[in-house]
């Protein structure tokens, strides 16, 4: 009998109903049973969730703002699923009435259904875990950071004691227009800017540089330099970082205890004793220049790597033509580097971008204040970090500063892959 | 090489060969000392007596190990290491089994909605999952999850899945697929193919996922400061920082000695697994 396959669509607009048209009795039933499960769950559970995330409580004590804000953007996932489930419901109507007019066989017992979803369903039923994984330890966490950047929540409003309020805008206004927030994110912004730049190109520039040096091939005992120069990448860094905050001590660090005088007494010269602790300047210089030595060694790891790939040849043929050894760098060396490692730079300034534990374990963010609770070392996520966890918490503001990141580094990393074309799609 | 022989002096190219070599070695020297120096200080500084204040390069006694004896005597370094190696191990475990499922799964089958949710992986990778603090918090006190090492344990699990999925596809893809092909002639099943042929060529691969999946909870700071409470739930990167957070009264020997009983296993495994990850970077990387 030739099925029509719009009646099939039109008839799965309820879902099962169109499976049952085309006979697959036990599918119609699945779907069915799964339709009616999401309406049960919306009338006893959805609906108040949904209605909850929009007024995030009427009662204080009796509604908890957050849990209301949690449940309704879980819900709004549910729904999501839902929806996606409804329209391939509706579109596997219609297919399979194709496939029966042209003379398919679709499956219709339990066993034949078992067996197409073992083929078919297989990749789905692999990545399941890590869907679910990360709907809830990524998806959920963010939206509710989205959601919470457009709510009045701070120290005034703690729930349950206190209802909170959608704000609107008002978070991003603050962070632009109020004069004591502006300034501090002006301060924050341009450090972490400037931090991102010098940290990783230094760390990228030593990188490449270690790796030509140490390629030369008269160099003898290579494979103990090159155990020495992964060792900080070895070491864990929060362990490194909590050490050099004690070398860099004003007073009983080796920095000014040890390296200093010895650098006075071989060059006659008369460095004093510098305030890596007490002197923003210096606290960032000192900062830069530790992750310096903590990143380099991911860069000459990766960039030695190329440099064995590329050919002698090229270099040899260069040589004839009379190329010096800088043109040579230029026009083979860097070329190779940078078509093969470009994605990984891009990811090191991204990670520098929000490089939270060497802020914080260096120097607590600190010396001073730049208002707004910030420190004069802190970037961004290690004020977030502080306007949540000190004693007059920020979490509205901290959740718009979140948002103002990730658009940044999404954007960013999303311009670079797409232009390096770091990410082939198929393969 | 050859050429320029004959167009300059013998003595020239000499004097500039060794000028070459010269700074080489220096450069090579100098970035090792830089690079030992802070290391060796605070080796050295763990077998110092627990009332050294200076952190400096000293190789003046008395040595002793009563620091170590102290560590596990007085503190609870012993409780937080333990912690930590829990959450490690079950980060590990069950890290790597869905990430290699799910990059077997991307390297191996073509399915609808596979571009879709690549590209999925691949933003959602960009997100700084560390910014969503409060998230993570508000979500703990709802699941009564503060303070308990399985929501931890998530947290970390989940934040590495889009990454290393991505990785794992990508050196699931250099596996040949003739393999797999030749396999299904001879009847073998999905889970045949994937077992006993593809497995054991990502070994490698694995292996450094694992370690990687290992070290993370060993070097995150920030989620475990904000959502462990209790002195003795700490992980051992949060509790190591306590014996110098406080300016005035920092314990310098104790730290060291601490530091270098983290240090010293997760070093021996990374210099193992080296010769892995090295050839894994540039595999992965030379796809693009």
């Amino acid at each position: 009998m030739k099925k029509n396959p719009n009646k099939a669509l039109w008839l799965s607009f309820i879902p099962g109903l169109g499976q049952y048209y085309n006979g697959q009795k036990l599918k119609a039933g699945i779907f069915l049973g799964a339709f009616a499960i999401f309406v049960v769950e919306m009338i006893f559970f959805g609906w108040s969730a949904l209605t909850g995330l929009i007024t995030l409580g009427t009662v204080p004590m009796r509604d908890h703002s957050m849990f209301l804000m949690v449940k309704g953007t879980l819900q709004l996932l549910i729904l999501v699923i839902f929806i996606l489930f409804y329209v391939l419901n509706i579109r596997d109507a219609k297919k399979t009435a194709l496939e029966l007019n042209a003379g398919h066989r679709v499956p219709i017992s339990f066993n034949e259904m078992r067996e197409s979803l073992g083929t078919n369903g297989f990749p789905y039923l692999l990545t399941m875990p890590a869907y679910l994984l990360m709907i809830f330890t990524i998806i959920l966490p963010v939206l509710v950071t989205l959601f919470m950047a457009f709510t009045n929540y701070d120290f005034d409003h703690i729930p349950p004691a206190q209802l909170i309020d959608w704000s609107g805008l008002l978070n991003f206004k603050n962070m632009f227009f109020l004069s004591t927030y502006r300034a501090t994110f002006g301060a924050v912004f341009s450090w972490t800017l400037i931090w991102t730049f010098c940290a990783t190109t230094l760390q990228i520039v030593l990188g490449i540089f270690t790796a030509v040096v140490a390629h030369q091939d008269f160099i003898k005992f290579k494979r103990i330099f090159g155990i020495i120069f992964l060792l900080p990448w070895a070491v864990p860094a929060f362990v490194t970082i909590m050490s050099f905050s004690n070398i860099f001590n004003d007073s009983a660090g080796a920095i000014n205890v040890q390296v200093i005088p010895f650098l006075n007494h071989i060059f006659f010269t008369h460095i004093p004793q510098i305030s890596w602790m007490t002197d923003p300047f210096w606290t960032k210089v000192a900062l830069i220049m530790i992750q310096g030595w903590l990143g380099f060694p991911y860069i000459y790891v990766l960039v030695t790597g190329i440099l064995q790939s590329i050919s002698d040849d090229l270099y040899e043929a260069a040589t004839i033509d009379g190329a010096t050894a800088i043109q040579k760098f230029n026009n083979i060396t860097l070329p190779a580097i940078f078509s093969v490692a470009a994605p990984t730079f891009v990811t090191q300034y991204t990670f520098n971008f929000n490089n939270f534990s060497i802020i914080y374990l260096f120097n607590n963010g600190g010396p001073g204040d730049v208002g707004g609770g910030a420190g004069n070392s802190d970037i961004l996520i290690s004020w977030i970090y502080k306007l949540t966890t000190n004693t007059t918490p920020q979490y509205g503001l901290a959740s718009a500063v979140t948002i103002i990141i990730s658009v940044i580094v999404i954007g960013v990393s999303l311009i670079v892959f797409k232009k390096t074309n770091a990410f082939k799609m198929e393969g | 090489m050859a050429k320029q022989v004959h167009t300059k002096g013998e003595s020239s190219i000499k004097r500039s060969r060794f000028f070459k070599h010269f700074f080489t070695y220096l450069f090579l020297i100098f970035l090792s000392l830089i690079i030992i120096y802070p290391l060796l200080i605070t080796i050295l500084t763990a077998f110092k007596n627990s009332d050294v204040v200076a952190f400096t390069l000293s190789f003046q006694g008395p040595w002793t190990l009563k620091n170590f004896h102290e560590l596990f005597a007085t503190t609870l370094y012993g409780k937080w290491y333990w912690n930590t190696l829990v959450i490690s191990v079950a980060t590990m475990v069950i890290l790597v089994a869905v990430v290699t499922l799910a990059g077997y799964t991307y390297s191996r089958y073509s399915f609808a909605g596979r571009k879709w949710s690549l590209t999925f992986f691949l933003v959602v990778q960009m997100v700084p999952t560390m910014a969503a603090l409060t998230a993570f918090y508000v979500l703990g006190m709802l699941l009564n999850g503060l303070d308990h090492y399985w929501f931890l344990t998530l947290i970390y699990i989940g934040g590495g899945i889009p990454m290393n999925t991505w990785l794992m596809k990508g050196y699931f893809d250099t596996v040949p697929y003739d393999f797999d092909e030749s396999a299904k002639l001879d009847g073998a099943g999905n889970f045949t193919i994937f077992w006993k042929i593809v497995m054991p060529l990502v070994k490698p691969m694995i292996a450094v996922q694992a370690l990687w999946a290992f070290m993370g909870p060993f070097g995150d700071f920030m989620l475990a400061r904000y959502l462990l409470r209790e002195e003795s739930n700490l992980t051992v990167a949060v509790g190591l920082q306590e014996f110098i957070s406080d300016p005035k009264d920092q314990q310098v020997a104790l730290f060291a000695a601490g530091a270098i009983l983290i240090a010293l296993p997760i070093c021996a495994l990374f210099f193992y697994l080296q010769k892995y990850f090295v050839t894994g970077l540039t595999a992965g990387g030379s796809k693009g």
